[in-house]
């Protein structure tokens, strides 16, 4: 008999059944089996990683600080166009910064853009359809009007009127978009606790004498995630995409940042006299966003177990 | 049919509600003193200061001012822009034909693109077709479009010079508008090129303003169709002997519209927030600049009006696609 030393519950030998590390092993192994299917996802995943390796060592890659003005390097194009330098393989903008270093730099502010709305939104957004869900009722009806009013206004103009209220920038930005994109989360968890609360594990536990909390929290939370994931990686990418019109159109972060829409807008006036201020940083917005929602769309094939082929 | 209509018309009162009182917070939470900023003067005596107060009527308890913001927006009456110093509802009307008519466009070429390549695309599952139309529809899915506009003005206004910059048409035309439909009122004018130039202004925009919607008609298209072919009816149809362009065409086709009609009326939220980038980037005079310049020369009174009226609308359209859909599928009514 082969004894594992390192999972307790294998050398107890509970039961027969697999352990509990066992267990996540192979559902880990499953969803990377279904993961693996979508060439698409796995191309998106090599991406984002890519994306967020640059956005920790931005300050190693890049060649020069993003904000730093080089005098006498104006405008100068990319090194494969006549008049490149080496130095600037992406060429400079308007007032002579290199163009590669703050696109380096601008992978952090997507990433953090991302990673901040998307916690907020999803907190926020789970903690209240798992109110509106469990309780049902009077406290139900009041949440699901107050997010439909949300949902009446297109987001980017509720986003875009919020932050000229809170003011231009771009902790602002990330609450405005996270607050338009919250009631998603509390829709998909509301319709998820509707469903599971019914089923006989939940009875089986309040029997058992466990409270809403725990219910709420521990019961039936854990079997709503999937499409919470899937929604959140969209919202990732939705995040990325306002936040990067808000800076367009000057209200998300504020020059001199190198966030990739605020560069776009600075570089507006110079489209038709320097094509490379202008697509560089939105190439580099489209990149990253596909690769998510590339990622997303494998997530979604994955997770949901309707679409497995089984 | 008239209990399914007036239920979803219940639903929508008190949202619509909510959104007034939305509009109506918006101005009073807004840093500066309203006064100030609602008669727009920077400086101005105590005395003065207290009549603009009481003629705006902020010295009263903020529910009656809400109850008579409320029966003004009922009336049609949402009080004068700032900067203009017009009518905010009149300035609506000016503006809005000139962003129905790009929506219009936009959302026609979505249609006549974007329906097809979602049928082909579900058709030929697995192909190589498949797989370029399904990435293209996801590059078009997770394009910023404000960049997309950009480019689109770089390649074919700066480089090859076949369309124009800005605007809805050449300073050269003049005519009174008499539907506001730059490419109807054109055409009326009997000018000679200013049909011309009309079409030449609305191209680019309108593929903007199309790209995203496209890309998600498309996707839908091709999700309906796919779980459409698989059903017991399809089959049949098949094997009656039903040539493969009948079967797809008329037994497929028909019942995966269904959900893409939804998908289609559900664009309109995405098509009002892609005109404020749109129109913003070609400087086109409709009411997605309208709102944007709003916001930035804080003007609230066209901002809080703009809201309600947008939001007003996007919820009509939405509670016409839901009848619409209650229409062509009765098992939803019940």
């Amino acid at each position: 008999m082969a004894t594992n030393t390192k999972d307790p519950n294998a050398a107890i030998g509970l039961e027969g059944g697999p352990s509990v590390a066992a267990t996540r092993r192979a559902m880990l192994g499953e969803f990377w089996y279904y993961f693996r299917q979508n060439r698409g996802a796995v191309v998106g995943l090599v991406v984002f990683v890519l994306i967020v390796a640059t956005a920790i060592f931005a300050p190693l890659l890049a060649p020069y600080n993003p904000s730093t003005q080089i005098r006498g390097a104006l405008l100068i194009p990319p090194v494969w166009q006549e008049g490149g330098r080496w130095e600037f393989i992406l060429g400079t903008d308007a007032v002579g910064r290199d163009i590669l270093s703050r696109l380096l730099y601008g992978a952090r502010f997507s990433l953090f853009i991302g990673l901040v709305v998307v916690t907020l939104s999803v907190t926020v957004g789970v903690v209240i359809g798992l109110i509106a869900g469990y309780f049902r009722g009077a406290v139900d009806t009041i949440i699901m009007r107050l997010m439909d009013i949300i949902l009446a206004f297109p987001s980017l103009l509720l986003a875009l009127v919020l932050v000229a209220v809170l003011g231009p920038g771009l902790l602002n930005a990330m609450i405005a978009i996270a607050l338009v994109l919250q009631p998603h989360f509390v829709r998909l968890t509301r319709a998820a606790v509707m469903a599971e609360k019914s089923r006989d594990y939940v009875t089986a536990a309040r029997v058992a004498g466990a409270g809403n909390l725990r219910l709420m929290f521990k019961t039936i939370l854990p079997n709503c995630t999937a499409p919470l994931i899937v929604q959140a990686t969209l919202s990732f990418s939705t995040a990325i995409l306002d936040a990067a019109a808000l800076g367009f159109l000057g209200m998300g972060a504020q020059p001199p940042t190198p966030e990739w829409g605020t560069m776009l807008a600075e570089a507006r006036e110079f489209i038709l006299r320097a094509w490379w201020v202008v697509t560089f940083p939105g190439l580099s917005i489209l990149v990253t966003v596909l690769a998510i929602n590339l990622m997303g769309d494998g997530l979604r094939d994955a997770l949901d177990p309707k679409l497995k082929r089984s | 049919m008239l209990r399914f209509f007036l239920g979803r018309l219940a639903v929508l009162i008190p949202t619509f509600i909510g959104v007034s009182i939305v509009a109506f917070t918006f101005i009073r939470i807004l840093p500066g003193d309203p006064v100030m900023l609602m008669s727009g003067e920077r400086v101005m005596s105590p005395e003065r200061y207290a009549e603009l107060n009481q003629q705006l009527g902020f010295d009263r308890p903020l529910w009656v001012q809400y109850f008579d913001f409320l029966g003004g927006v009922l009336t049609g009456d949402l009080g004068n822009s700032i900067v203009t110093k017009r009518p905010v509802l009149n300035e609506f009307f000016t503006l809005f034909p000139a962003t129905l008519e790009l929506s219009l466009c936009a959302i026609i070429l979505a249609v006549l693109i974007g329906v097809p390549l979602g049928i082909i695309a579900a058709v030929r599952r697995g192909s190589w077709l498949d797989q370029s139309i399904m990435g293209a529809a996801l590059v078009g899915y997770s394009m910023p479009i404000f960049w997309w506009g950009l480019l689109l003005i770089i390649l074919f206004s700066g480089i090859l010079q076949w369309t124009p910059v800005s605007g809805r048409i050449s300073l050269l035309y003049y005519f009174p508008p008499v539907t506001g439909f730059m490419l109807v009122d054109s055409l009326l004018s009997g000018q000679e090129g200013a049909f011309r130039s009309a079409v030449s202004h609305l191209v680019l925009p309108s593929i903007v303003l199309a790209t995203i919607p496209l890309a998600v008609i498309a996707r839908q298209t091709r999700s309906a169709m796919l779980e459409v072919l698989g059903e017991d009816y399809v089959r049949t149809a098949r094997s009656k002997g039903l040539p493969p362009r009948r079967v797809i065409g008329l037994h497929a086709l028909r019942n995966a519209l269904i959900p893409v009609i939804t998908t289609i009326g559900l664009q309109v939220g995405v098509l009002i927030a892609g005109a404020i980038l749109t129109e913003t980037i070609f400087s086109w005079p409709g009411i997605g600049k309208w709102m944007v310049d709003s916001v930035f020369r804080r003007d609230y009174a066209v901002v809080q009006g703009g809201l309600l009226l947008i939001a007003g609308l996007i919820m009509l359209v939405n509670l016409l696609v839901d009848v619409l859909y209650g229409l062509i599928n009765p098992r939803i009514r019940h």
